[in-house]
């Protein structure tokens, strides 16, 4: 009886308020769009590192003929320089960090560089005499480069040591700024969609004020006046979030894995495991704000 | 019932209080008339009376609650002891009569099956039986006044608080609406009316207390709107009446004023009387 009354009130005071109940679901349903995109993004980010890191080893270039960088001379690594760094890299000071190390001679380098870059004019002009000698290293902890760079690159016969890691972190830092981005536009979307909700449960009290008033000097209870102007602001955001929920699924679904996933088949990315995460958070965030909202409204608004 | 010690009432940015060190007590059914000039302080102590305001400086007693004290989780429920009728009725212009009626019985939550008893008995009562389906503006205005009193006694309340009902009525309307809260407060409910209406309470010779700038200035039984005999022995002769009893009235040792220094006085720039 009271439930359908509490009901009954929550529907009329939705559809008297349908623009600004329309504009509050838009306005979460945009910024919540964002949060989850950020989120996504930041799982991403979170997968390509967890992939590529695994895979990045750190290259330790011996000289060639040609080079005068680093500690070369102009004159290649010499069997006893290589067999100094092997024995270095199998030492108890760095064996430790290594989970394994092999070496690439100049013809296997030539053999990957004609396979990598099979389309490319460039395999025309090299020779296998231009390419380093190569450790290739793949550490334990992918993170602990330096120790390697630090014993090695001062030896003679090296010409650099790098950490392939490197190459990767352009990108990281590109999908770590759009993702902020995302979410400082979702934290201004979310500061309108609050006061968006305050007005609206405004509005409403306002429109209603004669059955407020009437209500408050018969005794009706707070929660009884009160409930109402909550389930609206909830309700409508709720609405808002479902759709972000939606749109989520959508752009995981359609633009992730099947267009991005497809272009680019070597690279790992977030599936619809992550969505399932990622949608109820959206969700509770919604509910979250639209309460929040509604209490100090009400606070401010329904004084009893 | 109701009982106010050295209360007073003071609005912000205006430093004259609205009502200044009220004492008094009102007593179980009895009919008290709140009179005074615009601005006097009526409608503050009404106010007051429903925890609508809280006062600056005393306390107050409603049905043995002290509403200092009552939590505002629990105003509520000391309010649906109260019935309050307005000068200007305040009914929902798109319910019907009995829709007015049982919003009321609704909103605290109460049972559809005591609902068609209860509001189709207090509309008898009122005088409004055969007019339940009627849409407010489809009344005139003593029935619309007799909804509205319909509507603040159909939870029986042990206090009604009437502020000037008959002040948008004509006088044998208002009339009317008098002979009803007559009834009511004979069945056993305390009334309590602010008023500007000189013919009404001369009339009805009940307890009057009359408010000037916020302090009493006359508590008299079976008085009229304005006082005409000397108190003191007034106080000999009233105590024989068997209706008041009980009730230890005094009058104010207050200076006698004539309206138009009242007026003077009680120079309204606070806006109770909304």
């Amino acid at each position: 009886m009271r439930l359908g009354l509490v009901l009954g009130e929550v529907g009329s005071g939705l559809k008297r308020n349908v623009s600004m109940v329309i504009s509050v679901v838009l306005v979460t349903f945009i910024s919540l769009t964002f949060v989850g995109v950020a989120v996504l993004m930041q799982m991403q980010i979170n997968q390509m590192k967890g992939y590529w890191y695994d895979k990045a080893q750190v290259a330790v270039y011996l000289c060639t003929d040609t080079d005068t960088t680093g500690n070369c001379t102009g004159a290649q690594a010499t069997t006893d320089q290589k067999n100094q760094i092997e024995s270095q890299l199998k030492s108890t000071t760095l064996a430790p960090y290594i989970q394994k190390s092999y070496f690439e001679t100049q013809k296997q380098a030539y053999d990957r560089f004609k396979k990598q870059f099979a389309d490319s004019p460039a395999t025309e002009f090299v020779q296998p005499s231009y390419l380093n000698e190569t450790f290739w290293v793949n550490l334990k902890d992918p993170s602990q480069s330096d120790v390697l760079r630090e014993s090695l690159s001062n030896q003679a016969g090296v010409q650099s040591v790098v950490d392939q890691r490197g190459y990767l972190e352009p990108i990281f830092a590109v999908l770590n700024a759009a993702s902020y981005t995302a979410i400082g536009i979702a934290v201004l979307m979310l500061i309108a969609a609050v006061l968006l909700i305050a007005t609206t449960i405004r509005l409403s009290a306002f429109s209603r004020r004669r059955e407020l008033g009437i209500m408050r000097l018969v005794g009706a209870s707070n929660r009884f006046i009160q409930t109402p102007f909550i389930l609206e602001g909830v309700i409508a955001a709720l609405a808002g979030s479902v759709l972000a929920g939606g749109a989520i699924f959508l752009i995981v679904k359609f633009f992730v894995r099947d267009y991005l996933a497809r272009s680019f088949a070597s690279t790992p990315f977030v599936g619809l495991s992550d969505t399932v995460i990622v949608v109820p958070l959206l969700i509770v965030i919604g509910a979250v704000l639209a309460a929040l909202s509604a209490n100090v409204a009400i606070r401010r608004y329904l004084k009893v | 019932m109701i009982r106010f010690d050295e209360v007073s009432k003071f609005y912000a940015g205006n430093p004259r209080p609205a009502l200044n060190g009220i004492t008094l007590e009102i007593l179980k059914g009895e009919f008290v008339f709140l009179v005074g000039a615009s601005g006097s302080g009526k409608s503050s102590f009404l106010r007051l009376v429903l925890k609508e305001e809280k006062p600056s400086k005393g306390q107050i007693h409603v049905l043995g609650q002290r509403l200092g004290t009552l939590s505002s989780r629990k105003v509520p429920y000391f309010r649906r002891n109260l019935g309050v009728v307005f000068q200007d009725f305040r009914l929902l212009p798109q319910k019907s009569v009995f829709d007015n009626v049982a919003f009321t019985l609704q909103v605290i939550g109460k049972s559809k099956g005591y609902i068609s008893e209860a509001v189709p008995d207090v509309l008898k009562m009122v005088g409004l039986a055969g007019k339940s389906a009627r849409l407010p503006h489809e009344l005139s205005g003593g029935e619309q006044q007799r909804v509205a009193i319909a509507r603040a006694i159909v939870n029986r309340p042990a206090i009604l608080l009437a502020d000037e009902p008959t002040g948008n009525l004509d006088p044998s309307t208002s009339a009317g609406i008098m002979t009803l809260l007559d009834r009511i407060n004979a069945s056993g409910t305390t009334v309590l009316m602010a008023t500007h209406d000189a013919g009404i309470v001369d009339q009805m010779q009940r307890r009057v207390i009359e408010l000037s700038g916020g302090t009493i200035v006359r508590d008299e039984r079976s008085g009229g709107y304005q006082t005409q005999a000397v108190p003191i022995q007034q106080i000999g002769q009233d105590a024989a009446q068997p209706r008041t009893q009980s009730v230890q009235t005094q009058t104010m040792p207050g200076p006698r004023l004539d309206p138009e220094s009242v007026e003077r006085q009680s120079v309204p720039s606070w806006g109770a009387d909304k």
